[in-house]
């Protein structure tokens, strides 16, 4: 089973509470948010193996082209351009492959090229994978898939990027639940709104944490017992929080807010 | 003269800033770029004197009566996104191999709508935005259509502020794309500083120069002082220190920017911050 932990609007404190849940549950973590991962930070694991993530892009061979310009006009992501030769914008390609079926000369083959590496350790009992896109790397979508279509048949706890784009919908295909987390500012309700949305078009379960919580009737919590949205979750808004999380520390391993996880797991199970 | 405000990690208080950096400006247009959650404009109310749907991307689209359910566009979509005629809208990429190996001429790309993009005017103000479409692909080219169609309400002069999006990838590189300066807004966590350190790389290689904000600096002295070093041994000016202060929540929850409040110790840094990024810069306005 995967659990998917979004959004919308970015830190209202997903990290906080994939990272807590996947020690509260034992599952796997994943960090799917491969632009700014950051659950390694609270989880610290060991014993960390990597490997790159290539993907393909198109080379061309320059005494094979005739400069038809067919390949140009194939690509509809503007990642080829004719002048004197054939320039090739890589980072824009998406290995459609389209470019070189369309090729009449045979001058332009895929090659591989690095964008990302993976990492896997462990952290306690439980298994910690995460992303970490290449810096100047525009697409993130090649490397949250590699990372989400080699999981288990386990718990796994997949920690979304922020948005409502390509990237998390890349991440919700492979979602059996999801946990939306949010904070009771307009903000956080204007983008919440939009992760609802998301879940709805997917037909996932959702239900809702409430993060940084003054008082237990705000403006997520009015309009959650509106539209019938289950609330998992109120998580206080407390200087101690902010501080244990600042240092990069866990709250599922601190005795005073432990309790917050397990109660949010009992909630989890009944959540269809 | 465009300011571009960034933090790689969400939530550090772009939005914060960017909306009290704009009050605080005479001249100036506003766009925001975290076109997946945009927020900028729930500060004001203001008309919309511009409105076109942006059309980014495409889609195949397979006329079912010429299609023979050969299965050739399966064999050939790198994306797993059509089934024997049958497209996923959310998995094609529009790519157009489908329609090229289809023996039929039974597929076709068309054009979808992205998002709806609409310039807002205030009392002082314009601001460009987008609604932009659940799951829409393409975000990186409606920044630019965005940036794009501020530009026509600019005047020699203005100050364009431009609130980015969270992250490090296509959508922040389209939008310091073309600006002269970069805000990073930072907070002192771990998670802020290991996201700040990558946004600021991203910036060093695009040749894009930055300055630095610290966001509730008192909340962690120590993280906020490996901030501080780590900017003194690089040679990035730090413009701003802002405290912690609770009227910020109210000024969010109030639509208000928090420079609006007299007594704000945080709109009081901002504006401090505002000082020093003109002087920086060379401003008059």
């Amino acid at each position: 089973m995967n659990i998917g932990v979004l959004s919308g609007k970015g830190g209202t404190g997903k990290t906080l509470i994939a990272t807590n849940l996947a020690i509260a549950m034992n599952g796997t973590y994943v960090d799917c948010d491969v632009e700014e991962p950051n659950g390694f930070i609270f989880l610290k694991p060991d014993g960390i193996s990597s490997y790159d993530v290539l993907v393909d892009y198109p080379v061309i061979d320059e005494e094979l082209c005739i400069l038809c310009g067919k390949c140009v006009e194939m690509c509809e992501f503007n990642a080829l351009a004719k002048t004197k030769k054939i320039f090739v914008f890589e980072k824009l390609c998406h290995a459609c492959g389209g470019c070189e079926m369309v090729c009449p000369t045979g001058a332009l083959k895929y090659e591989k090229r690095k964008i990302s590496v993976i990492d896997e350790g462990t952290s306690g009992n439980i298994t910690c994978k995460r992303g970490v896109l290449k810096i100047g790397e525009a697409m993130a979508v090649p490397v949250i898939k590699e990372l989400l279509e080699n999981l288990d048949e386990n718990l796994n706890i997949i920690d979304c990027a922020p948005g409502t784009s390509c990237n998390i919908v890349t991440s919700l295909e492979y979602v059996d639940k999801a946990i939306l987390v949010t904070e009771p500012t307009e903000f956080g309700l204007h983008d919440f709104k939009r992760a609802v949305k998301l879940c709805e078009i997917f037909k996932i379960p959702h239900a809702v944490v409430i993060n940084r919580v003054s008082e237990d009737d705000n403006i997520i919590s009015r309009y959650c017992n509106e539209n019938n949205i289950e609330i998992l979750s109120s998580i206080p808004y407390e200087k101690k929080i902010a501080e244990i999380y600042s240092r990069g520390e866990l709250l599922a391993e601190n005795d005073e807010y432990k309790r917050i996880f397990t109660d949010l797991i009992e909630k989890i199970g009944d959540l269809q | 003269m465009k300011l571009v405000i960034l933090s790689g990690k969400g939530g550090t208080g772009k939005t914060t800033i960017a909306v009290s950096l704009a009050e605080l400006i005479n001249n100036v247009v506003m766009v925001d770029c975290d076109v997946d959650a945009a927020n900028m404009h729930l500060y004001y109310d203001g008309q919309t004197i511009e409105k076109r749907d942006y059309v980014g991307s495409k889609i195949a689209v397979v006329d079912q009566e010429r299609c023979t359910k050969c299965g050739l566009c399966t064999t050939h979509c790198k994306f797993d996104s059509i089934e024997s005629g049958v497209v996923d809208p959310l998995k094609c990429e529009g790519c157009g191999v489908c329609a090229l190996v289809c023996p039929e001429g039974a597929i076709t790309l068309q054009k979808v709508k992205g998002a709806e993009v609409k310039v807002i005017k205030t009392d002082k103000a314009f601001i460009a935005k987008a609604d932009m479409e659940i799951g829409a692909e393409g975000s990186g080219k409606l920044i630019t259509e965005l940036k794009a169609m501020a530009a026509d309400y600019t005047k020699t002069g203005d100050i364009t502020v431009i609130d980015g999006s969270p992250g490090v990838g296509c959508p922040v590189i389209a939008s310091i794309t073309g600006a002269n300066m970069t805000l990073l807004v930072i907070e002192p966590t771990k998670s802020a500083l290991s996201d700040f350190l990558r946004v600021e790389e991203l910036c060093r290689h695009f040749s894009m120069p930055v300055m630095v904000c610290i966001n509730k600096y008192d909340m962690n002295l120590d993280v906020a002082k490996e901030i501080e070093e780590y900017c003194s041994d690089n040679d990035i000016d730090i413009v701003g220190k802002i405290p912690f202060d609770s009227a910020v929540m109210k000024s969010i929850n109030e639509l208000i920017p928090i420079v609006k409040y007299e007594d704000s110790k945080a709109g009081n840094a901002i504006k401090d911050m505002w000082q020093s990024i003109k002087t920086k810069l060379n401003l008059e306005v």
